[in-house]
């Protein structure tokens, strides 16, 4: 079977920083990869690469057997390839069920405003905001302002979505919440990549998991086999006692 | 449906009135006041659709309504044309003429997007004021035999009125088409935050160059009117920027993104702007009142009157828009 996004060779440079340096890797549909990593290690670099808000300076990049290397970011979000962003970026003006709208309106299917509006409704009753669907979008909290990121990803009803730590600065019960969800998403036929700091969290969730230190790929593999693997300890956790924490706890 | 919200009708009858209310009585005092305020409206509304709705500020606004009076004249006076082929031309022209500058510039955004547009207009002037067809700097006149096909100058004088007054109609409703459609819903987007629009999808430049295409268009047919009724048009008057800014300040007095508010900032601004012209001891202290307003709306009341009147009447959305 050939996987849904295949990425080769990728490498972005910003003056003499290797954001990203020759990463290569595959997701199958129906899939949830974990991107760990330290800070700046280019995990939001390499998302922004995949979206298409950043040009790579080398590689290619294959979505449902296109090669979307060189399109505009809305022109891959169409084709159903769907992101939140580390920094919530809500339309602030904009009802949550509008903000909802926007994404169902111009994502993969390209529906009509009416239909939007009923897309985005359902959308917005599985991620639990249906009850401030009138209220502006700045009104919401951070964990729900997480969330709208997450609606409007989905209400586009991509085939991949990228998460940039949807989880972090959320308390446990909103932490609980929203992994429920995430794995529940393979099952409506949607692959996930996400980029996480919550490691108890991303170290169940995920099939795989991928590490990127200083730009490049260091591991990959399942969650248990990669919290093990010498290089991530040493590299990246810095910790040789972590590994008995994250898979002990679990 | 548009024809299901109360502000459509509300559109209708004040279109109504203001085509009736002068033909009543043969009032052209009261026809000169509401022309004033209609091509006002006209340019305030349309303005809306870029700074209020997607949220792109164009100083080189006044360019749309002065094109669309010398490409209006020239067709009507040099070529002969009939006054509303030449205004829907005039219309057509200009719009193409946004566009193509449009695709150049709306790559740009906040403040380099507003200086390029004080860029254009400029050059737009400096243009004009050196074109041989058009008259260069003393500008073009309509010769009296362009009103005998149109039955006389008091017949034609009527029929730039009417038409003035559909095309403030037109405005007010195409606005509030575009609010309630998915190509306003990619605008509102794009004001709140492009990137994050892109990103979901929305195709940026492509609706950014259509919005600011589109909001040329009624200008300029309002242009074309206006200048065939007063008969002559020179540079100086057709691009000033000053009036620009004036419009600029109708919206935002009215309140920005809201119909009504744009509209209702516009009727209330041309009216002290005609009360201080005409006021011996004040005259052309407008601009001086405007820019005090301008400061007073942004500090203290940056919805403007529309927003100020929801907070006082909660309910009155439901009619206005």
């Amino acid at each position: 079977m050939t996987p849904l996004l295949e990425v080769h060779g990728l490498k972005k440079h910003f003056g003499g920083l290797r954001a990203v340096n020759d990463v290569s890797f595959a997701i199958a549909e129906g899939e949830i990869l974990g991107l760990i990593g330290p800070n700046g290690a280019g995990k939001t670099t390499l998302f922004n690469l995949i979206s298409g808000v950043l040009r790579p300076d080398h590689g290619s990049l294959v979505f449902a057997g296109e090669d979307v290397t060189a399109w505009s970011p809305d022109k891959i979000a169409r084709r159903g390839l769907a992101r939140t962003h580390q920094i919530v970026k809500p339309l602030n003006d904009l009802s949550v069920l509008d903000n909802v709208t926007v994404g169902a309106c111009f994502g993969r299917e390209n529906l009509p405003l009416r239909d939007a509006r009923n897309v985005a409704r359902a959308v917005l009753d599985f991620v639990e905001l249906a009850d401030r669907a009138g209220a502006p979008a700045r009104s919401l909290t951070i964990a729900g302002k997480k969330r709208l990121e997450v609606a409007r990803a989905l209400a586009a009803r991509p085939r991949l979505i990228l998460l940039d730590e949807v989880l972090s600065g959320l308390n446990p019960t909103e932490v609980a919440r929203l992994t429920g969800l995430v794995r529940s998403l393979p099952q409506r036929g949607i692959a996930v990549f996400m980029i996480e700091h919550v490691m108890q969290a991303i170290m169940h969730l995920s099939h795989r998991i991928m590490v990127l230190n200083f730009g490049q790929k260091i591991a990959e593999g399942p969650p248990e086999e990669v919290a093990r693997h010498p290089q991530v300890v040493e590299a990246y956790l810095g910790d040789p006692n972590i590994a008995e924490k994250l898979t002990g706890s679990g | 449906m548009i024809f299901k919200r109360p502000f459509f009708w509300i559109v209708i009858g004040v279109s109504a009135l203001f085509a009736l209310l002068p033909v009543w009585g043969n009032d052209a005092t009261l026809r000169e006041t509401l022309i004033l305020s209609a091509v006002a409206v006209i340019l305030a509304t349309n303005l809306n659709l870029m700074i209020g709705y997607t949220g792109y500020v164009n100083f080189g606004n006044v360019i749309f309504f002065g094109l669309g009076g010398y490409i209006g004249l020239y067709l009507t006076t040099v070529r002969g044309w009939h006054l509303i082929a030449a205004a829907l031309a005039a219309g057509l022209a200009v719009s193409l003429f946004t566009l193509l500058f449009g695709l150049a510039i709306l790559s740009l955004r906040g403040a380099y997007f507003a200086l390029a547009t004080i860029g254009i207009l400029e050059a737009v002037r400096a243009f004009v004021s050196n074109f041989g067809p058009w008259g260069k700097a003393a500008g073009l006149y309509v010769s009296f035999a362009v009103y005998q096909p149109l039955g006389g100058p008091m017949r034609a004088v009527w029929l730039a009125y009417f038409l003035v007054i559909a095309v403030f109609c037109v405005s007010l409703l195409l606005s509030l088409a575009i609010k309630n459609s998915k190509f306003g819903l990619a605008l509102f987007a794009i004001r709140e935050d492009e990137d994050a629009a892109v990103t979901l999808g929305v195709n940026a430049r492509f609706y950014k160059a259509r919005i600011f295409s589109l909001s040329a268009f009624l200008p300029a047919v309002a242009g074309a009117l206006i200048y065939f009724k007063n008969g002559m048009i020179d540079p100086g008057e057709a691009f000033e920027l000053t009036v620009s800014i004036e419009v600029i300040v109708m919206m935002m007095l009215g309140g920005q993104g809201s119909i009504t508010g744009a509209a209702l900032g516009a009727v209330l601004y041309e009216q002290l702007r005609g009360y201080l012209l005409t006021s011996p001891s004040l005259s052309h202290f407008q601009l001086v009142i405007a820019g005090a307003l301008l400061l007073v709306i942004v500090q203290f009341a940056p919805g403007g009157l529309i927003g100020w009147l929801y907070q006082l009447v909660p309910g009155a959305r439901r009619f206005f828009e």
